[in-house]
């Protein structure tokens, strides 16, 4: 990396990295102008549920616990209506090895790049995942870089992503660190190229296939505890691949009933890519500004297939404001003896509020806990915040601006969680989609029936979306 | 500051200038270079801030760079309970032991 190239000449290899380091002939899948075999895909390059469980458990992740909330859902029911409350339990991911569920994903990457005979890997990630990959990285003896977006142009660095990359670097990885730009995978591409390491994208089949045990034990701890299926799942969303993961193993499980919820931070108006918006928000990831991008074009990522597609999977999505996921992290930290950081609390903060207005018979599972520390944890985050000209008070959430104020909520019964409107997301989705029809504005069964799968759109539906963009279906 | 061989740095180099970034970036970000830090061993015998030397990476790379810390440590705490939060764990225990509806479990 001694050289530096343009920009655009290492794009335009883009593909050809992409394919040597993930070792995916994802060309393979087309069948139509849009459409792929995403179920072939997924069996053909993942793995199946038994695989993953034998992988995970040589890798001492998954199997973690289940725990009900009885303080936060006694609360809940205090603000509730009669007979309304939902038992609110989480799984307790933080007890994975580096401490998220993010190990679920990087124990298959690690493996597939061992079995691949890779001699590295290498991941572009300012996550958790970061930490995940080193980790397993470590175990396996196999050499690792982290490419990170740490800090803006003043040399101010995000606290919690600083946190990431001394956890990388105390698994024995080699951490970049960046300042703001979209160009963090130009730096990636150049890595794969010059080092020939496995790319342990988050958006691969097998990444996917890691998280899917999730979903499978959720629905049997909920089982054994409760004697019934989750009546919702509340997961996190930003790229997707935890709730798309999450919901695929509940079907595997063997439970279509329980609902997928999607949940995201609100940083409406806080452009992901602008140095000055950088460190205006709290949370870097589970937001928004990937939430909304992923779920209308999901082959946004890093390879030219994701396996994370959530539009095919959630039934809501709601999203939160900072100032309540503080609360909701301090109220678990206060109530239930649990200190866990607050990225993985967003679901639990929807998950509070949605509670409310299910029976108390009812079960709902948040689907993570991440580990906290300094850095990642709310105290940090909002005394950066405050040092970032970030106004923050007590008041109805509703106030938040994000890249403003952070608003706490006064009280519980503020924490509420917003709905998104699906059927504006599939409409995007078919916008996206549009554009890569390139000259001819027609597409045939296959692409529509791909469509309808990807957005669980109606047939009908789909085409009408379809033709109010001008595109037809050719014979 | 002076740092010898085998010594833990971090090292500084600017990876895109202005006028080198992607075009999709947005005039704030476009207006600023693309900065890389890392850190890892000085292959150097001896150097001082500014100079520009090799860092051999936990990874076995050879990376070049500008020097411009020695030993840095990681500048993350804790701060202090924000006082928006101090409050919350008592607010809520109140809320709980109170007599309106529902009921605490076990």
């Amino acid at each position: 990396m001694d050289k530096i190239e343009n920009y655009t000449s290492v794009m335009a290899r883009r593909g050809e990295i992409m394919r040597r380091s993930v070792g995916i002939d994802y060309e393979s899948f087309t069948t139509g102008k849009l459409a792929f075999d995403y179920e072939r895909m997924m069996k053909e390059t993942g793995y199946t549920l038994d695989e993953v469980t034998k992988i995970q458990k040589e890798s001492n992740v998954g199997d973690t616990p289940l725990i009900e909330l009885k303080n936060l859902t006694a609360l809940a029911r205090k603000i509730s209506e009669p007979g309304r409350g939902a038992r609110i339990f989480v799984k307790d991911e933080a007890n994975n090895p580096a401490r998220s569920f993010k190990d679920r994903r990087a124990s298959l990457s690690v493996h597939r790049a061992l079995v691949g005979g890779y001699p590295g890997v290498a991941a572009a990630t300012s996550g958790n995942y970061g930490a995940a990959v080193a980790s397993q990285a470590a175990r396996k003896n196999l050499p690792c870089i982290i490419v990170q977006e740490v800090f803006d142009s003043r040399g101010f660095e995000q606290p919690e992503i600083a946190e990431k990359g001394r956890a990388c670097e105390a698994y024995g990885s080699e951490v970049l660190q960046l300042s703001v730009g979209p160009e963090l995978f130009y730096v990636f591409l150049l890595v794969l190229e010059e080092t020939g390491f496995f790319n342990a994208s988050l958006y691969t089949p097998f990444s996917i296939a890691g998280i899917e045990t999730l979903g499978v034990e959720i629905v049997e701890q909920t089982r054994e505890l409760t004697g019934r299926s989750p009546y919702a799942i509340v997961s996190t969303h930003a790229g997707g691949g935890l709730t798309t993961g999450t919901a695929r193993g509940v079907r595997k499980a063997g439970s279509p009933e329980t609902l997928i919820i999607g949940v995201s931070v609100n940083l409406e108006g806080l452009h992901m890519a602008s140095d000055r918006d950088f460190n205006r928000k709290s949370f870097t990831t589970g937001h928004t500004g990937f939430g909304i991008p992923f779920a209308v074009w999901p082959d946004r990522s890093d390879v030219p297939r994701n396996a994370a597609r959530v539009l095919r999977y959630i039934d809501r999505y709601v999203t939160v404001n900072q100032g309540s996921v503080f609360y909701i992290t301090e109220a678990l930290a206060q109530l239930e003896g649990l200190e866990r950081g607050p990225a993985g609390n967003t679901s639990l903060t929807a998950a509070f509020s949605l509670a409310r207005d299910l029976g108390e018979e009812e079960v709902i599972v948040v689907n993570e806990t991440e580990y906290t520390s300094a850095g990642k944890h709310p105290y940090e985050q909002i005394t950066f915040a405050r040092k970032m000209g970030i106004e923050i008070f007590r008041g109805e959430p509703s106030m938040e601006r994000p890249g403003e104020n952070i608003v706490i909520p006064m009280g519980p019964e503020q924490v509420t969680a917003g709905e998104v409107d699906l059927d504006g997301l599939r409409k995007s989705y078919i916008k996206n989609a549009c554009k890569g029809l390139g000259e001819d504005w027609s597409i045939t069964r296959v692409d529509l029936d791909f469509i309808c799968d990807d957005t669980r759109l109606t047939e009908e539906k789909g085409l009408e979306l379809l033709a109010a963009k001008g595109v037809n279906l050719s014979a | 500051m002076e740092a010898k061989r085998g010594d833990r740095v971090q090292i500084y180099r600017v990876i895109l200038r202005v006028g080198e970034r992607a075009p999709q970036v947005p005039e704030d970000t476009a207006a600023v270079p693309l900065e890389m830090t890392v850190r890892g061993d000085l292959l150097e015998d001896t150097a001082a801030a500014g100079d520009e030397v090799t860092v051999e990476t936990p990874a076995g790379r050879r990376l070049r760079g500008r020097l411009i810390a020695l030993d840095p440590p990681y500048n993350i705490g804790f701060g202090p309970p924000p006082p928006e939060l101090r409050q919350v764990g008592k607010e809520l225990r109140k809320i709980l032991s109170s007599g309106a509806r529902g009921h605490g479990q076990d």
